[in-house]
């Protein structure tokens, strides 16, 4: 049987919650899927250890009276009608507008010994510590780039995690002038000072960077290499991420437009959040990287827009420019140093999924051509990972061809018997 | 935060994790490897959010499952990819 609601949200993160709650208040019927179990996207993930912020907690109730699909995965789509599935099988969910609120992801490059268990993306070992991941007394290095170190050791911390260091690799000159520049963004200066007074026992190293890491059969030690010299360092867990990339592969699979030129384009959007597809909306992290205000701020103008109160939506364009300013800066200041891109030798796996060494791709020129001679992101992740790193190291056009299904799913799933969408499952 | 532990079984050994948790926590608690590469090298979880497959185990018969993606529940049997 197929649902239909007047405004579907796909994403339950703060820019989801934001765009429910708005279009709600018109009245409308509103349905919110996550593929989560629980709402809250990234930023607001449920912690097994402590309760929900405030505002986190006050998001949530908003949509007391929403249709919430909780453990849902969006995974084809035809016309006006996404699939999903979940433990109990295929749905049909059918929209007059729809709401893309489906975030980033951490942005994961390759370097020796990065496919060891222990080593993590920094926002994946905070969101592992949060599911329960056991980490009390462990020694811990975080390193990558960008605020999401702070906010991940601050959770790894208050776990009970050994932090031996955090290292950034934006060099110091830069970190000076971004700081030297919070001070237009009172609340974001407050909240740096609050993790940097929390964190202060803990060194946090600029212009450094993880180049190797070590083990046999698990992480033993890694190598870092900063300002003052290589130093070798015992540890259980690397938390390691390069900053985050719009999700936009349900966009993609939809047909939206996405921004030109970028290297990990968000979902082009003009100022009320539609996209290049009629009825379709994106708001947040999948527009470009921004964090909780922007994605708050955007989420409540597509969510009024999209349920036709565009003055709703046009009252808090001012907001969302200036937030958006302040996802520019973050931008210049946490820009990769040029010699990340060399960190994988021919011989570091690229593809996870298909043990796919990066010398394996040198004689290719199109991504075509390589992923079916290699099997490069042709695996369970679909090139999520590997797509976004070859990207980065400026290599080939991102993964994934924006066919369906979205996600691995199952077949029954697949099956086109509940309604008329047309699915392969051979990608 | 509530104080009620769930058990399963993760490769024949009973682990008990706190309510709300995920299944990623209580294979952590019994094997640093969650499966083995198609060129048999040890794997666990990155990215912690459903992205990256590196945590895919066995639940109650079904393979493939996201470790990171599935909450506990009693009597689980998880079976890790060895
Ligand atoms: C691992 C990680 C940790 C982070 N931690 C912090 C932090 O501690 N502090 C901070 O300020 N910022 C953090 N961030 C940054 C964070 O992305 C933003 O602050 C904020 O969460 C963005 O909000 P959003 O609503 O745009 O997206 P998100 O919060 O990412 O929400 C997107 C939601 O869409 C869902 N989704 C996507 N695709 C599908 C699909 N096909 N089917 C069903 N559901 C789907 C996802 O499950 C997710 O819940 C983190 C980011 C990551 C990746
Ligand atoms: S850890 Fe990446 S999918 Fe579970």
């Amino acid at each position: 049987m197929t649902e239909r609601y007047d405004v579907l949200v796909v994403g339950a993160g703060p820019a989801g919650l934001a765009a429910a709650q708005a279009a709600a208040s018109h009245g409308r019927r509103v349905g919110v899927i996550d593929a989560q179990a629980r709402p809250g996207g990234q930023v607001w993930r449920h912690d097994i250890a402590k309760p929900p912020t405030r505002a986190a907690q006050a998001a949530i109730a908003a949509i007391d009276h929403v249709e919430l699909l909780a453990g849902h995965t969006v995974i084809a789509s035809e016309g006006h009608t996404l699939r999903t599935e979940s433990a109990h099988g295929a749905h049909d969910l059918e929209y007059s507008a729809l709401i893309l609120a489906t975030g980033a992801r951490e942005l994961l490059l390759p370097f020796p010994g990065w496919t060891l268990p222990g080593v993590t993306g920094a926002g994946g070992l905070q969101a592992l510590v949060k599911q329960g991941w056991p980490i009390t007394g462990k020694r811990v290095i975080v390193a990558g780039s960008g605020p999401l170190l702070l906010a991940a050791a601050d959770s790894l911390r208050t776990h009970g995690a050994q932090l031996l260091g955090i290292h950034e690799q934006a060099p110091a000159r830069t970190m000076a002038a971004f700081t030297a520049q919070l001070w237009r963004w009172p609340e974001r200066a407050m909240q740096a000072l609050g993790l940097r007074a929390r964190l202060a026992s803990v060194p946090y190293r600029f212009g450094s960077h993880v180049r190797a890491a070590f083990g046999r059969e698990t992480l033993e030690a890694v190598e870092i290499v900063g300002p003052h010299g290589v130093q070798r360092v015992a540890c259980d867990h690397l938390a390691v991420g390069y900053g985050l990339v719009p999700d936009t592969g349900l966009a993609r699979l939809l047909g939206c437009a996405l921004q030109d030129g970028a290297v990990h384009p968000g979902v082009r959007v003009d100022s009320f959040g539609r996209t290049s597809v009629t009825h379709v909306f994106a708001a947040g992290e999948a527009c470009g990287i921004g964090g909780l205000a922007v994605a708050r701020i955007e989420g409540a103008i597509a969510g009024h827009a999209a349920a036709g109160d565009d003055a709703s939506a046009t009252a808090l364009l001012r907001r969302r420019t200036r937030a958006r300013r302040f996802s520019g800066l973050l931008a210049r200041s946490f820009a990769l140093v040029p010699h990340l891109h060399a960190l994988a030798t021919p011989q570091t796996t690229v593809c996870r999924c298909e043990d796919v060494p990066l010398g394996a791709l040198d004689d290719f020129s199109d991504t075509r051509a390589a992923r079916l001679a290699s099997r490069c992101g042709m695996g369970a992740c679909q090139g999520r990972i590997c797509g976004s790193a070859l990207a980065e190291l400026g290599r080939f056009m991102p993964a994934g061809s924006g066919r369906p299904p979205l996600f691995p799913a199952r077949l029954d799933s697949l099956a086109a018997s509940a309604g008329d969408l047309s699915v392969t499952a051979d990608c | 935060m509530s104080g009620d532990l769930i058990h399963l079984c993760v490769n024949g050994q009973s682990v008990a994790v706190p309510e709300g948790a995920n299944v990623v926590a209580a294979v952590a608690q019994v094997t640093t490897r969650f499966r083995r590469s198609v060129h048999g090298e040890p794997r666990a979880p990155l990215c912690g959010m459903g992205v990256c497959f590196e945590c895919r185990v066995r639940v109650d018969g079904h393979a493939n499952l996201r470790a990171c993606m599935t909450p506990v529940r009693e009597g689980m049997q998880v079976q890790t990819d060895d």
